[in-house]
């Protein structure tokens, strides 16, 4: 059996990725999908704890964040595809109408 | 494991849960109802939308004086339900009346935007009822992703459209930080359960375990974000200007109350053993919150933008209170939530007014002369900037007057407070920039038509009226704030 903590690390290395990754990409589609896996990386968090913990808690936890992921992805592409209609971009460093 | 208790369901759960059984069923028919025709410029939208708010308010008052636990422990009914229940009732029919005319004149999709309102109420009801991390991230997401929408409303208009992106990447971006929070604390403490993970604290202190000190961090990082604490708030002024104004209204109350409801539900209720310990750090954002709001609003010539900044402050002068900690604090927070909330919605139901057809007149030179046009609508603006600013007879005065008065009872946050204090007296000057504005600027350009709609000023007539009314009888909402907090503790 794995042991728990290899799982962990893991887990913490997907979500340093992602942020990071949100952090540096300037594509709105790269940065989106960098927050799906910080979201991916607390789900297997959960799994390694449930197992770990011989409760189904956050095995069931992991079900409601996967349903909030997919409709996180019906709104947030709507809203790129919409402004990709408008600027033909998806980089935010070219949609820069507010500031002050 | 634990035995799964036998699931009695008593008439009273019914009407706990009515609001969010009657929210669910207005969204769902307010879109089924799109199938029926009906006029051009109807009101169907915003009738059905009253109604649910008027139902769920009546719902959760009828039983307010019961204490439940529904699903489990997920979902419980105390009196912090029942204030925030009935403060979000308040913010959505209040936001519903100022939308009524703005979404006619903006040419936006009645149906949706009702539909979208009432779920996100919906989700912020259940962030402030939730006893655990499960449907507190339901709750919040349910709540963001309704907004997200509501932001991005005016799809060909490319400000709306940059809010919505910049609202929904950063928002996205949060909840990931709050969610591998969670799983941290679940990992340390082995529950979801807010009260089981404070009775775990409480027996084993665990201040010093990495993970839980660790979880802690990114769950208030999450409800930073949220509630635009420095430094999480470089969103806020973009999505506030970017926004329609009736949804900017709207979420600088609601959303804030919001967020601020399910971070007390943590702070104090599962946390609370170890709240002692953050209560630096929290002294310190609230210290950087406060200035970076204040100091920047100073500069600002859109009134969104500006209202925006001033949100930000406001969250600092409640995070001193959440700081204090304790049912005190708590109650200075809960309260300064609720008139934030009249003041603010009131301030943008004015907003929303200003402009004729699509148009958005919300910049400061816009109001010159205002005052003297339309002396009503000028003199309610400027009751509502006085309030923000904290200056009596207004319930804001009150509001900044109980959280200091609480923090300064504990030495160490004393530096916090004389900050506040001194950023309050900034802020003085901004707001008074719109009365300055309105009454003694020449007025130049084209001025600006005012859209009188009777559903806005009937907004505008109650949220001033709640504004004075808690200025001068602060006690009465100070005795319901203190009692929402007592089943935290």
């Amino acid at each position: 059996m794995i042991p728990t903590e290899w799982v962990l690390a893991l887990s913490a290395v997907l979500f340093t990725i992602g942020v990071v990754g949100v952090l540096v990409r300037r594509n709105a589609l790269v940065i989106f999908m960098s927050i799906e896996l910080m979201l991916n990386a607390a789900n297997l968090a959960f799994v390694a704890f449930a197992r770990q913990q011989q409760s189904l808690d956050g095995q069931i936890f992991v079900f409601f964040v996967m349903t909030v992921a997919a409709a996180e992805v019906a709104v947030g592409l709507a809203i790129i595809v919409n402004l990709f209609r408008l600027r033909e971009t998806v980089f935010v460093d070219e949609i820069n109408l507010l500031k002050g | 494991m634990n035995i799964v208790p036998q699931p009695t369901f008593l008439a009273l759960d019914w009407w706990a849960l009515g609001p969010v059984i009657a929210l669910t069923v207005g969204a769902i028919l307010l879109l089924l109802l799109e199938f029926l025709p009906q006029r051009a410029n109807g009101n169907r939208g915003g009738i059905v939308s009253l109604l649910t708010f008027l139902f769920s308010g009546y719902a959760v008052w009828r039983v307010a004086g019961e204490k439940r636990e529904l699903f489990g422990g997920m979902f419980v009914h105390d009196p912090m339900t029942v204030f925030f229940t009935m403060l979000f009732c308040s913010v959505g029919l209040l936001a519903t009346l100022m939308s009524w005319d703005y979404v006619k004149r903006t040419k936006i999709n009645q149906a949706e935007y009702y539909a979208l309102l009432l779920s996100s109420v919906l989700g912020m009801i259940v962030m402030a009822a939730s006893n655990d991390l499960i449907t507190v991230f339901l709750g919040l997401e349910l709540m963001s992703l309704a907004l997200y929408v509501m932001v991005g409303f005016r799809r060909s208009r490319l400000e709306s459209n940059e809010a919505a992106l910049k609202y929904f990447l950063l928002g996205a971006f949060a909840s990931g930080f709050l969610l591998y929070g969670i799983a941290l604390l679940y990992g340390a403490t082995g529950t979801t359960n807010l009260a089981m993970i404070g009775a775990f604290l409480a027996d084993t202190p665990l201040s010093t375990n990495p993970m839980l000190l660790m979880g802690s961090l990114l769950v208030f990082v999450g409800f930073g974000f949220k509630v635009a604490a420095a430094p999480f708030h470089m969103w806020t002024p973009d999505v506030y200007e970017g926004a329609p104004t009736s949804v900017t209204g709207f979420m600088s109350a609601g959303a804030k109350a919001a967020g601020f409801a399910a971070l007390l539900r943590v702070a104090l209720r599962a946390l609370g053993p170890v709240m002692a310990d953050w209560t630096q750090m929290l002294a310190v954002i609230a210290f950087l919150t406060m200035t970076v709001g204040n100091v920047t609003a100073l500069l600002q010539g859109n009134l969104k933008r500006m209202l925006a900044y001033s949100s930000i402050a406001h969250a600092g002068y409640i995070l001193v209170a959440v700081a204090a900690g304790g049912p005190e604090g708590a109650s200075a927070a809960v309260f300064y939530l609720a008139t934030y909330s009249f003041m603010n919605i009131g301030a943008f139901a004015v907003l929303t007014m200003l402009g004729k057809g699509r148009e958005e007149r919300v910049l400061m030179s816009d109001l010159q002369g205002l005052g003297f046009r339309e002396p009503l609508l000028g003199l309610a603006l400027t009751a509502f900037m006085l309030s923000l600013a904290g200056i009596p007879p207004m319930a804001g005065f009150m509001g900044k007057l109980y959280i200091f008065g609480e923090a300064v009872k504990h030495p160490q946050l004393l530096w916090v407070v004389i900050a506040g204090v001194l950023n309050s007296v900034v802020s003085v000057y901004y707001y008074l920039r719109v009365t300055v504005a309105l009454y003694m600027k020449e007025p130049e350009g084209e001025p600006v038509g005012i859209s009188w709609g009777a559903p806005a000023v009937v907004a505008i007539v109650l949220t001033l009226a709640a504004t004075l009314y808690f200025g001068l009888q602060a006690q009465g909402l100070w005795i319901q704030a203190q009692n929402s907090v007592m089943g935290l503790l």
